[in-house]
């Protein structure tokens, strides 16, 4: 394999693998601590079950997420040392900023998983709410530089220099908001429908079925109301991107010619030597419409951008289509549980609306992934919009494929072993939990 | 500014050495104790390790932000040069954070141990040595930016006999930072008078581990001995690191665990002092003979000026935390709640 592309795999699947369990870690908390308030309020065990099964899985991602982080931080420099060397400086300050949150969170977390019975009641309920608030807030931070990637400011290039540098204006660049607002609501579907879907699976399979259902209703309720934010946070980002990185909206849309009235494209297959799109439903007008807010405002296609500028068009477009198709079907499933949350009681002890949970388990995650994929591959040839291009930034070791292979096993180990802790986690619950094991028997 | 960054990268540095040293050194010394004692020795290690190991790691993070933001030329030379025992080195950090918690947090407790365990205490003996090699290739002068072949430009910059004894000093040094701290936990007299034969004997390894590296510098013709005696403050430091190593013998047998501790922390502390004193501001020498200082070679001033800032908001947010954290498990425990 060639090594700038093993370089630019390993950064993908490390940050894809990262991102999994940095969603969990910053969202797991805040369920944690609503079933914990729960308990402290109502002294039903049950919820104090609920807490304590979910503080393990807590520190179980916690600490994954924690070391394929550090590995991160490293992996900056060992793959894309001369970006560091330029960029390091520049939007280094949400990675510092970072820092603090982190350690507040890890703190906070030591306070939590080791203070039962040892800690005023109500002050260890709220330090686990700041290991989810601060988790958050590092979620936040990170996007922030990423975003910087997206839209660099903070910085005049001028003969290749890097010159006049203001951190805090990097930090605050025009694409931190919509990427942290679209982000966390992205971890909060995700980690609520994984979540609801496994919990939903052992209600059908009538185990501790009130234990479950009331882990149910926690994470169902946070991602399905987060479900239906994210398509309205989702149009500020494409009205954002239509506007920083027309190209990377075009190879979203497999939009090849500038034009007014421009169609919304979903699905097909883009052909990218004959410049059009196959099997697609078109919407006139509607791209148009959403970017720009007139049905006759003119949206650039990849003919505007000089060849050598133009990110991949068919991977952007694929993962454009899957993020939007699964966020449209987890909406529909939101609806749907809301109805049944307000109108139609029944439809919550019939299995149906269960098994579309459980169906829904991964595609919150799907999702995240995809979306990350139209970010980061939608930006290319760049690493740094229209500064640095991905290729000048790689290390100049040669052999990065060896490193490549080594840590997507290492990387693929892990989730084996996290899937089967997990796994074990659950199963566990009916001789684990006691109290629940003994009300739901009754 | 600059100066304020530099004490937070060089704290950041020490505080990883002593509250990690301690820890990675729980897992060499499982390693090195008779089966029969092992889930003694264990599990007084976990309860005084667990409530802060998650925040140990985050003090090497603290020192990489630092390295990137502030000294950028200084981190990716590293990077480039160090790639390999980096890639180690972070193949032992995952390896044994994740074991850890595995090993912890698993809800069945059976065969599957069997799997955690190794991995854990080989990943602890991995990640110091590593981390010592990084440290030592870094001064050692073999970082060659002109090589042309991959073994002197990536193998030869780091495989060197003066890296791999500091690599092998620092695995003491943790494995002698945890039996220190094992002897404040033991539950009974018995344990304790055991762990006080473990401590006793890690010292003669850090002595000799210590004489290997100053062979081995001897040998690759490094100045090591007239950086660290030919200089007042290093020289001084050393004697305080030695004096401190003795008092620490006779204090062995005495319930002073507080101050065994602070010794065996002051000692490490002095030790590091010597070892970046002597060449500071340089904390890079390369082959060439130029070196890369954390004066000549910092970010620009805005950069270096936010990034002082977010430190010093940030520790007066963590410090007393961590304090409040430390202080709190070091209460005498009363039975934790299990489940
Ligand atoms: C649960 C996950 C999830 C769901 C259901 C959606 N997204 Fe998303 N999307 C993400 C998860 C995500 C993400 C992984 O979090 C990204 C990557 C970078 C970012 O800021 O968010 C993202 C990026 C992203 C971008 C690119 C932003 C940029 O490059 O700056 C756009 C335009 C959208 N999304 C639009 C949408 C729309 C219109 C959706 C309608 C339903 C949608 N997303 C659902
Ligand atoms: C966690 C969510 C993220 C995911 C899943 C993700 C995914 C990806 C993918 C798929 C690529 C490969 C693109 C390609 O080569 O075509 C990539 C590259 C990269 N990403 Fe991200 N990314 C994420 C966030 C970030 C963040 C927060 C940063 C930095 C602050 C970042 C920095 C980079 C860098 C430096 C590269 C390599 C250069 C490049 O290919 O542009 N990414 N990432
Ligand atoms: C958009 C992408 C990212 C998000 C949302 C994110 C979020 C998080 C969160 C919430 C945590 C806390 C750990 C947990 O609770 O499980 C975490 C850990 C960590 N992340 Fe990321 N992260 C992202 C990408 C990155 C990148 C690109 C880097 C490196 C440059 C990085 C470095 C770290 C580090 C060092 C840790 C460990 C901190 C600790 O010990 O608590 N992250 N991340």
């Amino acid at each position: 394999m060639d090594d700038f592309l093993a370089a630019r795999l390993q950064m993908a699947f490390s940050l894809g693998f990262h991102i999994v369990f940095a969603c969990i870690g910053m969202v797991m908390p805040f369920f944690m601590s609503v079933a914990h308030f729960y308990w402290l309020k109502t002294k039903k065990a049950v919820y104090k079950d609920v807490t304590k099964a979910w503080s393990k899985g807590v520190a179980i991602f916690f600490a994954t997420g924690a070391v394929s982080g550090t590995v991160l931080s490293f992996e900056l420099g060992l793959l894309w040392p001369t970006f560091m060397e330029h960029a390091g400086p520049i939007f280094g300050m949400p990675f510092s900023l970072e820092g603090t949150a982190f350690f507040i969170e890890a703190i906070a977390l030591g306070f939590y998983l080791y203070g039962w019975g040892k800690l005023n009641p109500w002050f260890h309920w709220f330090t686990g709410v700041v290991v989810g608030i601060s988790g958050l807030l590092s979620g936040i931070l990170v996007v922030a530089a990423n975003a910087w990637m997206n839209s660099p400011a903070g910085f005049d290039f001028v003969d290749g220099k890097y010159l006049n540098i203001d951190p805090i204006k990097a930090m605050f660049n025009d694409a931190w908001f919509s990427q942290a607002l679209h982000m966390s609501v992205a971890a909060f579907v995700s980690t609520g429908f994984a979540v609801a879907g496994v919990h939903a699976l052992m209600i059908l399979r009538r185990k501790n079925v009130l234990f479950h259902s009331k882990a149910f209703k926690i994470a169902a309720v946070f991602g399905t109301v987060a479900a239906c934010l994210q398509p309205i946070s989702g149009d500020i980002s494409a009205k954002d991107v239509a506007h920083r990185q027309p190209a990377k909206l075009a190879a979203m849309e497999a939009h090849f010619h500038t034009e007014r009235n421009a169609p919304l494209i979903i699905g097909g297959i883009p052909d990218t030597a004959n410049k059009r799109v196959d099997y697609a439903i078109k919407i006139p007008g509607l791209l148009s419409f959403m970017t720009t807010g007139d049905f006759n405002g003119e949206v650039k296609g990849l003919d505007a951008i000089p060849k050598e500028d133009q990110p991949p068009v068919a991977v952007t477009h694929y993962a454009f289509q899957i993020m939007v198709g699964l966020g449209m079907a987890m909406v529909l499933i939101a609806l749907l549980y809301f109805i049944a949350l307000w109108k139609k009681q029944q439809w919550l002890k019939s299995n149906w609306l269960l098994k579309l949970f459980v169906i829904a388990t991964p595609m919150g995650f799907i999702a995240l992934e995809a979306g990350w994929t139209v970010t980061e591959v939608g930006r290319q040839p760049w690493i740094i919009n229209g500064v640095m291009r991905t290729a000048d930034a790689a290390t100049p070791m040669p052999g990065i494929a060896y490193s490549f292979y080594l840590f997507t096993g290492v990387y693929i180990s892990l989730a084996i072993i996290v899937s089967l802790l997990l796994y074990r986690q659950i199963t566990m619950v009916d001789k684990l939990y006691d109290s629940t094991s003994k009300l739901s028997k009754t | 500014m600059i100066y304020v960054v530099i004490v937070f990268l060089w704290t950041s540095i020490l505080l990883y050495i002593l509250l990690g040293g301690a820890d990675f050194g729980a897992g060499i010394i499982e390693l090195f104790t008779s089966k029969g004692n092992r889930s003694k020795t264990r599990k007084t290690m976990y309860e005084a390790i667990g409530p802060i190991w998650e925040a140990n790691h985050m003090w090497l993070i603290i020192a990489i932000v630092i390295l990137f933001v502030g000294f950028p030329k200084i981190y990716t030379t590293v990077s480039i040069y160090l790639h390999i025992p980096l890639v180690c080195m972070l193949l032992g950090v995952i390896a044994r954070g994740t074991a850890f918690v595995f090993r912890n947090y698993d809800a069945v407790k059976d065969d599957m141990q069997k799997l955690y365990t190794p991995i854990f205490v080989y990943s602890s003996l991995i990640t110091p040595f590593f981390l010592g090699i990084i440290a030592a290739s870094s001064v050692s002068g073999q970082i060659d930016i002109q090589a042309q072949d991959f073994l002197s430009a990536y193998v030869f910059s780091w495989l060197n006999w003066f890296s791999v004894t500091v690599g092998i000093f620092t695995v003491s040094i943790c494995g002698f930072l945890a039996t220190i701290f094992i002897i404040g936990q033991a539950a009974n007299d018995d344990d304790r008078s055991f762990f006080i034969r473990k401590a006793r004997r890690t010292i003669y390894i850090v002595m000799f581990c210590g004489a290997l590296v100053f062979v081995a510098a001897y040998h690759e013709n490094i100045p090591l001995a007239s950086w660290i005696f030919g200089d007042t403050l290093g020289l001084t430091a050393i004697i305080a690191a030695s004096i401190s190593l003795i008092i620490m013998f006779f204090l062995l047998q005495r319930k002073k665990p507080i101050l065994l501790r602070l010794l065996a922390g002051f000692q490490v502390t002095m030790i590091l002092f010597a070892a970046t004193y002597s060449h500071f501001p340089d904390i890079i020498l390369l082959k060439n003979g130029s070196n890369l200082s954390l004066l000549t070679h910092q970010g620009q001033a805005k950069a270096i000026d936010t990034l002082g800032y977010a430190l010093l908001i940030g520790s007066i947010f963590i410090l007393p935390a961590l304090v409040y954290l430390i202080y709190i498990f070091q209460q005498k425990k009363e039975v934790q709640e299990t489940y």
